[in-house]
């Protein structure tokens, strides 16, 4: 076995290993309409427990760039188009704010638990 | 030409008129088809559909915060400070100054001048429609026109008036006592009272119907065949509607249009993030054709030269460029349906009475 199928391996036993441990739920939060938005409510807050992990699927037909430089986590998702969505864990509790560098009326306060 | 006369036809009135226009139509857009006539022709003669009037007409009411709902005491005393220049370090430069009712509420200068002559960094953006916005200022620093209207005044470059110097000024003319006092009761002049009466006067500054508006509104041969192609271009193969949209054609956004001489960072000052290096507040387009130059900068002088920018896709500066930003290749006619288009968002002139200003 070479080194490339370990690898392969190894990856498989991890993702395994992460979503049964953690038992983690998923969420998607769509951008549409420059307002975030959970199963078709716009929503500006929104909880989650520590683990969870957000799918940011942009459904408007321009870029968006979501980011946060919250404390509690700071990543900037970069630019994608319409169709294309972007995954953020959140391991530790807290709170973090949200929003869109390129519209920044677009703001939500995620609650980790 | 013909479907135009028909789709005339169909405003009569009688139901039936209607409908006999509208069967034609149908068959004289379906021999235009067979003949191969192109889209153009068609949008040329196109109506703007339901959706674009619900989605650019000015809606009647202007927002306003609850904490600084207008009045006539409230507007009138922010309209005598806006024009009054003592609000200024050298008692020479009023927000007037810069934002001129006469120029489109702005100066016609590619970059402001402020305090001493000297030259800023950024051109004076238009306040039209204000109220509608939800950042103020090019890098979007400020939320609030109650807040945007102090800043300038103290700005070192710009009218360079500490307020703590202008506020006893303000008290010792009798006339701004009264008036403060008729506007905010018992609040006297502060910081304050003071951003709150020139905030309240802006947000009576919207825009006033243009062609477009009429054509929306469904009036006959107020818009030229070659603007309301442009509105076709505007929304489809320029896809300037990715930031320019609404009534207000703005997304409250930022972005990076590639200019090539730029060398400010923008909106990244405010927020740090790698897409807003280089990026600038999307301006209203509405009176587009009233504030020359263009851009933060200034640096074009026509609504050609913009189009042709846009055309060009914009290069990279501060290593970036909005991924909205494509090459466009637009024929020569399409660029100047796009302009034709945007001359049509000047609206009616605004008939503003400049005050006189209370003598000390």
């Amino acid at each position: 076995m070479n080194i490339k199928s370990w690898k392969m391996i190894g990856a498989v036993a991890f993702a395994v290993v992460t979503s049964t441990a953690a038992s983690a739920a998923e969420y998607t939060i769509e951008q549409k309409n420059k307002t975030f938005v959970v199963n078709g409510q716009q929503v500006e807050e929104f909880t989650i427990k520590a683990g969870d992990t957000i799918h940011f699927l942009n459904d408007d037909p321009f870029f968006h760039n979501i980011f946060s430089l919250s404390d509690l986590k700071t990543f900037d998702l970069g630019s994608y188009p319409a169709g294309q969505m972007k995954d953020v864990t959140f391991d530790a509790p807290g709170e973090a704010e949200i929003e869109c560098a390129i519209h920044p009326e677009m703001y939500l306060v995620l609650t980790v638990e | 030409m013909s479907l135009g006369y028909l789709s005339g036809l169909s405003r009569l009135g009688p139901s039936n008129a209607g409908s006999f226009a509208k069967a034609i139509g149908v068959a004289a857009i379906g021999i235009a088809m067979a003949l191969g006539a192109n889209s153009a022709v068609a949008q040329a003669e196109m109506k703007p559909s339901s959706e674009d009037v619900k989605k650019y007409l000015r809606p009647a009411a202007i927002p306003q915060p609850r904490k600084n709902m207008m009045t006539p005491e409230r507007v009138a005393l922010g309209k005598v400070l806006f024009f009054d220049p003592r609000l200024s370090g050298s008692n020479f430069i009023s927000c007037a100054t810069c934002h001129n009712p006469a120029m489109g509420w702005s100066d016609g200068q590619p970059t402001a001048i402020g305090h001493g002559m000297g030259v800023l960094a950024r051109s004076t953006p238009t306040i039209l429609n204000t109220a509608y916005q939800r950042f103020q200022m090019w890098d979007g620093r400020k939320r609030s026109l109650e807040k945007q209207a102090l800043g300038p005044i103290e700005a070192g470059g710009e009218m360079a008036q500490p307020l703590e110097s202008l506020l006893p000024e303000l008290e010792a003319i009798p006339a701004y006592v009264e008036m403060f006092e008729a506007a905010y009761p018992g609040e006297g002049i502060t910081k304050a009272t003071l951003g709150k009466a020139l905030a309240s006067f802006e947000r009576t500054i919207v825009s006033t119907e243009s062609p477009f508006d009429r054509w929306l509104k469904g009036v006959d041969g107020v818009m030229s065949e070659s603007a309301i192609r442009g509105f076709a271009v505007f929304k489809g193969k320029a896809n300037c509607t990715a930031c320019h949209d609404g009534f207000n054609f703005t997304d409250n956004g930022f972005h990076n249009i590639g200019l090539p001489d730029n060398k400010d960072q923008g909106r990244y000052g405010i927020k740090p993030i790698a897409v807003l290096k280089g990026a600038f507040k999307t301006p209203t387009l509405r009176d587009v054709a009233l504030t020359a130059p263009y851009m933060h900068n200034g640096q074009y002088q026509t609504l050609e030269e913009v189009v042709e920018h846009y055309d060009s896709g914009g290069t990279k500066n501060m290593d970036n460029l909005d991924p909205n930003m494509k090459k466009l290749h637009l024929s020569q006619q399409e660029k100047a349906d796009l302009v034709a288009f945007m001359k049509a968002l000047t609206g009616d002139p605004m008939d503003v009475i400049v005050p006189q200003l209370p003598i000390k």
